[in-house]
């Protein structure tokens, strides 16, 4: 079972439920955290482990090999991402701004632009008993999530049994690295709060998972402040409302301290149990 | 006419509320940009007309024309995004997939795909409450949130603000430390960082604040919610102090930042109390600070 | 000398763009023939990606002695305007072309 943990906004409580989920979980069976979420990841704060590995995550990008270049100026011609530039008598790549298509690379006609590994951020794997915690933190400057998110997943999908339940702790918003985090999950949780701002980032984000096709569920955090609007849409388009954590200066202070909630607070952790009981019933579609 | 940037790193903070209070304050001097266009939420409190609308178009997308493809299957095999799809021997382009690099279309042996520019999303310019202008927008689905919206958002609400001989635009900026951050901040007067005591408020401040450092932007800080942490909120002033950043106020913990949203109000138009005059002074604070 | 501007429009009144990448036009007076040629480069700030090189890249190709323009070069631009011997003047945000240009004769640009 693999589920995604996503809003359309951040800063709902995205991780607060990813982590204390995940850890609760864990409590009684394998559970393998990841976050994605790879340009703010956060669930680091929460979940303390012994660090078992560790990796540089490269991306492909072409070098280039001044003794082979005549200078033609394709490669540049063909970079959409304008990544390579040529100035006189230079060819000048910007690996942030590659995308990694290869078509300057292999429409080289002297191959004088090898595609060689760039690194592009780090993975770690920590392991607490059974919770099994991966994140991946892009480097500062790069601007393209998507590739390191693809190859955290591959990862996973390499390291793990497919037993185990894996949770993925998203990107907020509706552009690609969402999509690229919740492609192939089997269920998606988005976390809301009540108000005029949540239930409008929810819809966004309800439209993203139509378009993608995917199950979907909806757990309202900090339910008790603003209105019941997100509730009555919830129901009016017949989407699953797995729980309501309620609204308690706790937990955001608990939060604030980088701990998990559920091990203090037995409202929370009822709700935890709601959205478990959920998840155990859920059929597995797999698409191919 | 000078230009204040409100961004946060991390989501949730109070940003957007401060934000539009400020404009609120400001009324009539003060151009509004929402640059949040991932998550744009401004038009809930400040009442847009929508007056004008026009349609983004942002990157490239492959289109294969069927009448003039032969099957060869050479797009499927340069693509190195899967987004290349031989269903029933019709090659069709994934749109989610397809990152716009346009390498299929320069080797498709019939000239058989083309590039098209896609609709990315909206914009608009309205008139607000307050009496002035907004710039704001709404990004498709998947689409990629790239600088470009942000930098006309931004742009459009500038050019307003140099006609209408205005003092102020005010940008609600993006999260994040990417591309959409980098363009909120290009050409900002003032960056106004607002954020929380929590573990992830502090990381996420410090992560935000190399990428300020680079631009060499003047910046001052609000802490919201400060007395949810006050460890961490005296960890953040330690921080800001060793970094010269003007340290504007601390609000509380505060429950009139939701209700006010629930009505579709400003907390200044909503709360008589105390949070009322701190938002106050922290905008005089914040106009002295630009004169 | 050849003096570059990022401006707004194609004339000396013109505003000075703050920006570089996204810059509409450039400017380019030489002081030698006092010729003025504008260089159009909404194409390229209109890219989603990768304009700050790119407009780096036509701005090389204009060959001035010194760019005149608002707050810098963004990282990338300023990685290829290194490898040149372009002098870059900051500072002209609010000026139109030919008011940077005086300022930058008065030497109140740096």
């Amino acid at each position: 079972m693999k589920i995604a943990i996503a809003s359309g906004k951040g800063g709902t409580g995205k991780t607060t439920l990813s982590t204390n989920l995940a850890s609760y979980l864990s409590e009684k069976e394998t559970v393998v955290l990841t976050d994605v979420d790879v340009e703010e990841p956060n669930s680091g704060l929460f979940i303390k482990g012994e660090l078992v590995y560790e990796e540089d995550k490269f991306k492909m990008v072409p070098q280039w090999v001044e003794d082979k270049c005549t200078f033609c100026g394709i490669c540049q011609k063909v970079c959409n991402f304008h990544a390579v530039i040529q100035l006189g008598k230079m060819i000048m790549v910007f690996p942030q701004l590659c995308h990694g298509c290869y078509a300057c690379s292999e429409l080289c006609p002297e191959s004088a632009l090898p595609m060689i590994p760039k690194k592009m951020g780090i993975l770690r794997y920590y392991k607490n008993h059974q919770l099994h915690f991966t994140e991946s933190r892009l480097d500062i400057g790069e601007e393209q999530a998507v590739p390191l998110i693809r190859q955290t997943k591959d990862y996973i999908n390499n390291t793990f049994s497919e037993d185990a339940i894996r949770i993925y702790d998203s990107p907020p918003g509706t552009s690609c690295p969402v999509i690229e985090a919740t492609k192939d999950t089997d269920f998606i949780i988005l976390v809301t709060e009540p108000t005029p701002f949540g239930l409008h980032d929810l819809q966004l984000a309800v439209e993203t998972m139509k378009e993608l096709k995917k199950q979907f569920g909806v757990v309202i955090n900090r339910d008790g402040i603003g209105n019941s609007n997100v509730t009555d849409y919830c129901k009016a388009e017949n989407i699953p409302l797995l729980a309501k954590i309620p609204n308690d200066r706790r937990i955001a202070e608990l939060y604030s301290q980088g701990k998990l909630i559920y091990k203090d607070i037995p409202e929370f952790r009822q709700e935890l149990d709601k959205i478990i009981a959920y998840i155990k019933t859920l059929k597995i579609n797999r698409q191919a | 006419m000078k230009e204040i940037v409100v961004i946060s790193g991390k989501g949730g903070t109070g940003k957007t509320s401060l934000t539009a209070s400020f404009a609120y304050l400001g009324g009539k001097d003060v151009i509004v940009a929402d640059c949040d266009v991932d998550a744009a939420d401004m038009h809930l409190l400040l009442e847009p007309d929508f007056e004008e609308q026009e349609d983004f178009y942002s990157g490239e997308l492959a289109y294969i024309i069927q009448d003039q493809c032969i099957r060869c299957g050479k797009c499927l095999e340069v693509c190195r995004f899967g987004a290349i799809k031989n269903l029933f021997n019709t090659y069709q382009v994934d749109p989610l997939a397809c990152e716009g690099c346009g390498y299929c279309a320069r080797i498709c042996p019939t000239n058989a795909i083309i590039n098209k520019k896609p609709v990315a999303g909206k914009w608009f310019i309205s008139n607000i409450k307050t009496g002035s202008i907004m710039v704001h927008a709404k990004l498709g689905i998947g689409a990629d949130n790239s600088g470009k919206l942000v930098a006309k958002v931004k742009n459009e609400a500038k050019e307003i603000a140099e006609d209408e001989f205005k003092d102020f635009v005010i940008v609600d900026g993006s999260p994040g430390i990417g591309c959409p951050v980098v363009s909120s901040l290009s050409g900002a007067s003032f960056v106004l960082m607002v954020t929380e005591p929590s573990v992830s408020g502090l990381h996420d401040l410090k992560r935000l604040y190399e990428l300020i450092k680079k631009f060499g932007l003047k910046a001052g800080c609000i802490i919201n919610k400060s007395d949810i942490n006050q460890q961490i909120t005296d960890e953040i002033e330690t921080f800001l102090k060793e970094e010269n950043i003007l340290h504007i106020a601390n609000l509380p913990y505060n429950e009139d930042f939701t209700k006010a949203m629930t009505v579709g109000q400003t907390i200044i138009e909503f709360s008589n109390g105390n949070l009322k005059k701190q938002i106050t002074s922290a905008w005089e604070i914040i106009k002295n600070e630009l004169k | 000398m050849k003096i570059a501007f990022t401006t707004k429009g194609k004339e000396w009144d013109s505003m000075i763009d703050p920006r570089f990448g996204r810059t509409e036009f450039f400017l380019v007076y030489d002081e030698e023939k006092d010729e003025l040629m504008f260089y159009d480069n909404r194409e390229v700030a209109n890219d989603a990606h990768g304009a700050g090189p790119k407009t780096a890249q036509k701005l090389f190709e204009l060959k001035p002695d010194v760019l005149i323009t608002g707050n810098g070069p963004g990282g990338n631009a300023a990685t290829v305007l290194e490898k040149t011997n372009i002098k870059i003047l900051t500072g002209a945000s609010e000026m139109t072309a030919k008011e940077a240009y005086e300022a930058f004769k008065n030497g109140k640009l740096n």
